[in-house]
């Protein structure tokens, strides 16, 4: 665990994130712009969905990012509840908005994709739902995070959410499907198009790194204001004191 | 003899830095009384040594051993009044402590006992509603005579406490520690404590 | 276990002396039924369609407004920082609290489950399987709900931040009581969804007291 807690040094962080920064930028401009062109130009078009299923490069690595984000909040808070390391929590507060984001793209790409296929704005297919309950999981932190009045207390009770959250996604996700399957009608619908065609999985895969550095950017920047925010507020007690 | 000391203790408590390498060092019959201005950590402190918060930094040593290496140990041999009392108003007094002497092991005076000590034997089947803020003090006190702890932490236990109360307080201490135990107390009432160490908390800075 | 029944005992006593609790869940349970026909027409047949789920929603959402006196008062006070204190271990006493609050809170629903269900004309032959859906259910309600109580104690609007955060996690408990419910009406056997109901049971036993003794802790520490 010194890996760990050789990064819990503020400054050394600072200076560090500074460093990388730049490079972070530059590699999701890089896959953003690429898988863009891709996604929107140069895949073939589903010779069913026509070019909605251009969709799909959104709404499925928002997906997954979303559950990606869950995780490393997961990972992040077990972290800084057995080894108390700071930094690990500010990772857990500073992904949460991220996580939620990149869920909430996910529905509205589903709905917007939806109504092509189905002919509705919603339809409770078990994916969607799914994602809509990881939705509420992300609310839920983010409001015991904040309804606190000690940060501390805010910041412990919110990791232990986490984690019970987390024990529970595969759980929902098993009771979701079950719900579906039997309510469903006979015809199968898959959202994620065809069978994956090199030519599909590509700009797939160029999105899914770009979503994961603009997550990696974002955390970076928000991680370092973070940090200056936690020292303003010792400053201020120490304002109060004197 | 039992030790209880304290190497090097930090806590943080919010965001604030609250206490500061603090040492200490109690043995048995020992008696150690907390002074400073509000905001110094003295109620931190007593919490610590209770258990119910870690240091940040430092630890702190029952007979050489850490205390957050057996936590459920711990509890067993401290018994802790805080600020607030404990009492449920829908029991009656006895039943208040009863509940208590048997949750802590039933090992220190009965309850019978314990409420006389302090005065409130005449009470004991009153609902506990009706009591005053010193006589819920008072029930609260019962509990730590029936905990039959060898760590007594005490956080202002004399407020609302009339004097000749205080006075019986001292005299249950002073029995406690002929018994072998230990007592750390945060107070500004004389208690008549004697052969006390005295630890002064300063605010941090 | 001789700690445990001392915690059960005051439990029992405390809720016995406040029975009027358990009184204000029944009702808020029969009123949140009871606005539904008022709300969806009283047409039988839609009314026995939607019957399971609504009486289950509504089971739900009373468990969750009982939910917050679990350890509000003790935390209040002083008594919860005692409790974290004594020799009895804290997982333990988190189970005993949650037990007494299912008999004072599920059972409750329990038993006045078949009036609902005849005001919403579910068939009779679907009110044993409702009735055992509630009685593996409940339970789970109070053990996550615990969870919840223990997290959000001393927030600010802790009540409604509470249903907040376990109603997400209660949905699997909704969908398989009710899928049990309805596989018996349409035929197929409600042994599935009753067998994973009893899983997630199992597994709320498993998880809960641990997780609420730790976010007690906390709520102690601070």
């Amino acid at each position: 665990m010194n890996i760990l807690h050789r990064f819990a040094n503020p400054t050394r962080f600072q200076r560090l994130s500074k460093k990388i920064e730049p490079w972070v930028l530059v590699l999701m401009l890089l896959t953003m712009g690429s898988g863009l062109y891709f996604a929107l130009f140069s895949s073939p078009v589903d010779y069913q969905q026509g070019h909605i299923v251009r969709i799909m490069y959104i709404h499925v690595p928002a997906a997954w990012m979303a559950l990606f984000c869950y995780t490393a909040m997961a990972i992040a808070a077990a972290i800084s509840l057995i080894w108390k390391h700071g930094l690990a929590d500010i990772a857990v507060k500073a992904t949460a908005p991220i996580g939620a984001a990149f869920t909430f793209l996910a529905l509205v790409t589903g709905s917007l994709w939806g109504k092509p296929m189905w002919g509705t704005w919603w339809v409770w297919d078990a994916r969607l739902t799914s994602v809509l309950v990881l939705f509420f999981l992300y609310l839920g932190y983010m409001a015991l995070r904040d309804a606190f009045d000690d940060p501390a207390r805010g910041a412990k009770s919110s990791a232990i959410l986490v984690l019970v959250g987390f024990v529970n996604v595969p759980i929902i996700k098993f009771s979701v499907d079950w719900w579906n399957t039997l309510h469903q009608p006979a015809s199968v619908i898959r959202m994620d198009g065809p069978t994956i065609h090199v030519d599909m999985l590509m700009p797939l895969l160029l999105m899914a790194f770009a979503f994961k550095f603009y997550y990696l950017w974002v955390m970076l920047v928000r991680i370092r204001q973070e940090l200056m925010a936690q020292r303003i507020r010792a400053l201020k007690h120490r304002q109060a004191i004197e | 003899m039992a030790s209880f000391t304290g190497e090097n203790l930090s806590c943080i408590r919010g965001e604030r830095l609250v206490l500061e390498g603090i040492n200490f060092a109690l043995e048995g019959r020992g008696a150690m009384i907390l002074t400073g201005p509000n905001g110094a950590g003295k109620s931190t402190l007593l919490r610590l040594m209770a258990g119910l918060m870690r240091p940040s930094q430092g630890r702190l040593l029952w007979n050489d051993t850490n205390v957050s290496d057996d936590a459920a140990e711990h509890n067993c041999r401290i018994s802790y009044i805080g600020h607030a009392d404990a009492v449920k108003p829908a029991f009656s007094v006895s039943e208040n402590v009863g509940f208590w002497a048997e949750m802590n092991g039933s090992k220190g005076h009965t309850p019978e006992q314990a409420m006389t000590s302090l005065g409130i034997a005449h009470l004991a089947d009153l609902s506990a509603r009706y009591l005053s803020a010193g006589q819920r003090r008072r029930v609260n006190l019962c509990r730590m005579l029936t905990s039959g702890a060898d760590l007594w932490l005490l956080d202002e236990p004399t407020t609302a406490l009339d004097s000749e109360t205080s006075a019986s307080l001292g005299e249950l201490i002073a029995a406690h520690r002929h018994k072998g135990g230990m007592v750390v107390i945060s107070t500004h009432t004389d208690l008549g404590i004697s052969d006390a160490v005295s630890l002064p908390l300063e605010v941090t800075r | 276990m001789s700690g445990l029944s001392v915690i059960l005992r005051r439990e029992i006593r405390l809720a016995l002396r406040h029975s009027t609790d358990s009184f204000m869940v029944v009702g808020f349970f029969v009123i949140a039924v009871v606005l539904f026909p008022f709300g969806v027409g009283p047409e039988s047949n839609m009314l026995a369609r939607i019957g399971p789920g609504v009486i289950w929603v509504a089971a739900l959402l009373a468990a969750m407004l009982s939910m917050e006196r679990l350890f509000q008062t003790d935390y209040e006070d002083g008594s919860l920082e005692l409790l974290v204190l004594s020799p009895v271990p804290m997982e333990l006493t988190v189970c005993a609290k949650v037990f007494v609050h299912w008999l004072t809170t599920g059972v409750p629903l329990i038993l006045t489950a078949p009036l609902l269900a005849l005001m919403m004309n579910v068939p009779f032959e679907a009110w044993p399987v409702m009735l055992a859906s509630l009685a593996l259910g409940t339970p789970v309600l109070s053990l996550i709900g615990a969870i919840g109580a223990a997290l959000a104690l001393g927030a600010r609007r802790g009540g409604v931040l509470l249903s907040l955060l376990v109603l997400p996690l209660l949905i699997p408990v909704l969908i398989f009581a009710v899928g049990a419910i309805d596989a018996h009406l349409m035929g197929g056997g409600a042994k599935a969804n009753l067998l994973l109901l009893g899983g997630v049971l199992l597994g709320a036993l498993a998880l809960a007291p641990w997780a609420s003794a730790a976010a007690l802790r906390q709520a102690v520490a601070s």
